[in-house]
């Protein structure tokens, strides 16, 4: 679907959209947010970017094909429970390896968790876009 | 930490062994040898009396262990995987120079023996049913080493399928016996065999355990599959198919058999399966030319024989199974190379067309004679003292007749089967072959050449093997320290009638094998008959039934799925209100606050969805509705929920507007009114069922232990003030880690649908 309004307006949402999302995603462990919602919004700046691009427009955005999200969001997750395996804990127990600073294997989990929300929404919506 | 790296090594090392295997370098089998050098350094510290045990901590909640076990039996199995690996593995790197997917044959082998050797040094049943399921998945995969040919799929699905299934018999098995001892540990197991043989559920644990073990061993009528695993790569044959993989059924049952030797059942099972699958093999070995297939029978004969004396009990029948055991597989894996050989340089493995190749072949025909020689139990080589050792303890047995008749046949099979991979290729007329064959160089001739001297060393000094590895064996397989002394001449007894007799009929038999193979070839019954032909039935009647079923449940129609999913939740949710009694009210005091008009707004939304008209109009309500539960989620103290619902909406819209085009969205509801009274009952059912539940939930008192326990715990255990995402990715991880992996593979699979459809879509349009 070609339009001219939106063609337009996408190029100033998608930034938007995406910072917001990070911002989201990097909030949610404190205030509202996290890595579902994050990918959510993330993968709706991309969508409206896509559809009057189609499918071309939508990998050329993002150099990969949204299934490689999927995997790598996986992977993340699963990445994320490896380093309590490693201190002989449960698979998954989070670490904070700084004693000032809040951050934590949890961040990698969520950006998992972000990607494949992004994935599967536009592995989805890939399909029916334009070639 | 010895048997842990032990085991790890070859799963570490499978990538090395797949890029060198790739370029077919020799080195590849520096894996396997390393192996077995490991293994023959711990020959010391195993005796009749010794094990080396070993445990790591796995799944505590389980009770499940990381425990290995190295007696005498496990060792024998180790080093006859890795030392046999070594030759297949430098055998392969020669036989298979120049074909395709080199590196992924050789780290799936690596993987295989590595699976292999972790499950005969398991010392917790569960750990033994995991590297079980991993040889199965591996033996799969190299039988379908060539997946174009139709043969080849059908083979590697038949024996996995054949495997499997015993393997499932097998893990009930597992589990009730674990239950019946309260742990998993083998070891512990051991140690109150008597309480289990006499525990009511033994019954079910012998046949369950057996089943897996018989699948997996291509006992009768479980054998078809082991003859057409032939149409994997020759190495693959003489590694899985006849020297190790096959005997993981042995080695299950005889890792029992100290627990059940003196139950009636088992030596039943065992001695009559045996026995019958002897036959069974013996017979289908003389119907064949193909060398493989030959070999491949005459290993279910062997599997038949170690199966019955198993069941045999007492301490001769138990090093006569270990001495067999190792015996059988010196020979058949130099046999099955040495068929290998004669196929790769002369192009056929048809026996009836081979002969005279000692005249090309000097090297291979010696090493072929000297296996077939061990093979028809010739003195001086070790199959000799190995048949003596059967033919005493059939003798031995009450029943004796039975199974000395079984053995007797199955002997005679041995003789013949050497005799016509031995001697009918390599001597007599030179016949012409599709290739000019000559010796193949040291890589492929090497391995055959050492386990065929093995088999006459052993023979002229069996001390050798007798002290180290068969007595520690044979005691494992007893269950108590065993006093034997292996000898290769026991003067003249009974036992040497019979390998007189056997010789004298197996000789006959190869002479009159012209005539006598082609009437066994004639019987037109076992082919249309016989086990295989009811695997592919019973594969097509299962292909019937799923046609039939999907008939019947798929009918395509996405409203009738939401009817029937509907249905069934609204039945299953009112039956258990019905049943446990919860109808129940709330008190409604103080739910007069302004938020109530969300609720009229709501309300309106859900009005308008039903009286739509097209579906535009019933898309614009529903996203009335979803919006106001949003505002109703933060105006409840629930920002996180509010903030999803809202971005659900918003995405909602933007996938709406990208599929516009491809949607009948302006179409009018087309129903007859029949329809719409129908679906109008069912969209209340599942109202009043929700309106229900959700009221008798309101009326239960508020437990907040459990938000007490999150509100406590979140910022000093997770560092994070927002609960709903510290709960998603910390406390609750490993359930969003499940979420995200379904939530993932279901866009993949939607992908996989939606890329069907958009191939037809565009093939139809010019």
């Amino acid at each position: 679907m070609s339009s001219l309004i939106l063609t337009t307006t996408s190029r100033l949402i998608l930034p938007a959209a995406l910072i917001f999302s990070i911002y989201v995603l990097l909030r949610g462990h404190n205030e509202p947010g996290g890595g579902f919602i994050g990918g959510l919004i993330a993968a709706a700046g991309i969508a409206v970017h896509a559809i009057p691009r189609g499918r071309t427009g939508l990998i050329a955005l993002l150099r990969v094909w949204p299934k490689a999200l999927i995997g790598a969001g996986m992977l993340l997750g699963i990445a994320a429970g490896i380093p309590a395996l490693l201190l002989a804990e449960p698979f998954l127990t989070q670490q904070w390896p700084f004693a000032s600073l809040p951050i934590g294997t949890t961040l990698v989990f969520d950006v998992g968790v972000y990607l494949v929300v992004i994935g599967s929404v536009l592995t989805f919506l890939s399909y029916y876009l334009e070639n | 930490m010895t048997l842990l790296a032990l085991i790890a090594f070859p799963f570490l090392l499978a990538p090395f062994a797949g890029w060198a295997g790739g370029r077919s370098s020799p080195l590849v089998a520096a894996v396997p040898l390393l192996l077995f050098i490991g293994f023959a350094a711990m020959m010391p510290y195993v005796s009749a009396d010794a094990i080396v045990h070993e445990t790591h901590r796995w799944i505590p909640s389980l009770d499940i262990r990381a425990a290995f076990r190295l007696d005498g039996l496990s060792l024998t199995f180790a080093l006859l995987i890795s030392g046999i690996g070594t030759a297949v593995f430098l055998y392969a790197s020669a036989y298979l120079k120049g074909a395709p997917r080199l590196a992924r044959f050789y780290t799936v082998l690596t993987l295989f023996m590595a699976s292999m050797l972790g499950a005969v040094m398991a010392d917790d049943l569960m750990l033994l049913v995991v590297f079980w399921e991993m040889t199965s998945l591996t033996s799969f995969l190299l039988i379908g080493y060539t997946p174009e040919a139709a043969a080849s799929r059908r083979s590697a699905q038949q024996g996995f399928l054949i495997t499997v299934s015993g393997g499932l018999a097998m893990l009930a098995g597992v589990i009730l016996l674990g239950t019946a001892a309260g742990t998993f540990s083998i070891t512990e197991i051991l140690d109150q065999r008597e309480a289990i043989a006499a525990h009511p559920a033994a019954p079910a644990i012998i046949i369950l355990l057996a089943a897996g073990a018989f699948a997996k061993s291509a006992q009768a009528p479980l054998h078809s599959w082991l003859a057409n695993a032939m149409v994997a790569p020759t190495p693959v044959s003489a590694f899985l198919h006849s020297a190790t993989m096959v005997k993981l059924g042995v080695y299950l049952l005889a890792r029992m058999d100290p627990i059940f030797s003196d139950t009636g059942l088992w030596i039943t099972l065992l001695t009559l399966f045996g026995a019958a699958t002897m036959l069974v093999g013996a017979t289908l070995a003389m119907r064949e030319t193909d060398l493989k297939r030959v070999l491949a029978y005459s290993t279910i004969v062997s599997l038949g024989t170690l199966t019955m004396m198993i069941g045999i009990p007492g301490e001769l029948a138990a090093v006569a199974t270990v001495t067999f055991l190792i015996v059988h597989a010196l020979y058949k894996a130099c046999l099955f190379m040495v068929a290998g050989i004669v196929d790769h340089e002369t192009g056929t493995r048809d026996s009836s067309k081979l002969g005279g190749l000692r005249h090309y072949m000097p090297k291979t025909a010696l090493v072929a004679l000297a296996g077939g020689l061990s093979m028809a139990g010739l003195p001086p080589f070790i199959g000799f003292a190995s048949k003596e050792l059967v033919y005493e303890t059939s003798l031995e047995t009450s029943g004796w007749w039975l199974v000395v008749a079984a053995a007797l046949l199955a002997n005679i099979a041995m003789v013949v089967v050497a005799a016509i991979v031995a001697i009918r290729c390599f001597a007599g007329e030179q016949t012409s072959t599709p290739k000019t064959p000559h010796d193949p160089g040291f890589a492929m001739l090497g391995g055959p050449a050492v386990l065929a001297l093995l088999g006459l060393v052993f023979g002229a000094a069996p001390g050798l093997v007798g002290e180290s590895l068969i007595v520690p064996a044979a005691s494992a397989v007893a269950g108590y320290p065993v006093d034997y002394s292996l000898s290769l001449w026991h003067g003249f007894t009974p036992m040497l009638a019979l390998s007189l007799l056997t010789l004298a009929l197996g000789a006959f038999v190869f002479l009159r094998w012209d005539s006598i193979r082609p009437r066994l070839a004639g019987i037109s019954q076992i082919d249309s008959w016989g086990p295989d032909r009811l695997y592919d039935r019973a594969m097509d009647g299962l292909q019937r039934m799923s046609t039939w079923q999907t008939q019947l449940i798929q009918s395509g129609s996405l409203r009738g799925y939401v009817a029937r999913t509907l249905l069934v939740i609204s039945v299953a949710g009112l039956a258990t209100l019905l049943i446990r009694g919860g109808f129940e009210m709330p008190s409604f005091a103080g739910a007069l606050t302004p938020d109530v008009t969300l609720a009229v707004l709501l309300v309106i939304g859900a009005l308008a969805v039903a009286r739509a008209r097209n579906f535009v109009a019933g898309i614009v309500a529903a996203g009335l509705v979803g919006f106001t539960v949003a505002l109703l989620f933060l105006v409840r103290g629930a920002p996180d929920l509010a903030f999803t619902q809202f971005s659900v909406e918003a995405l909602a819209i933007v996938i709406m507007l990208a599929i516009v085009g491809r949607m009948p969205f302006r179409e009018r509801d087309y129903r007859p009114s029949r329809e719409r009274v129908r679906d109008i009952g069912i969209a209340c059912l599942i109202g009043v069922t929700a309106t229900l539940i959700m009221l008798a939930v309101l009326a239960q008192p508020f437990d907040p232990r459990l938000s007490d326990y999150f509100r406590m715990t979140s910022v000093p255990e997770a560092h994070g003030r927002n609960l709903v995402n510290v709960i998603l990715v910390d406390f609750r991880a490993i359930d969003t880690l499940g979420e995200i992996i379904v939530l993932g593979l279901a866009a993949v699979a939607a992908a996989a649908v939606l890329a069907g459809l958009r191939r037809a879509t565009s093939e139809k349009r010019p």
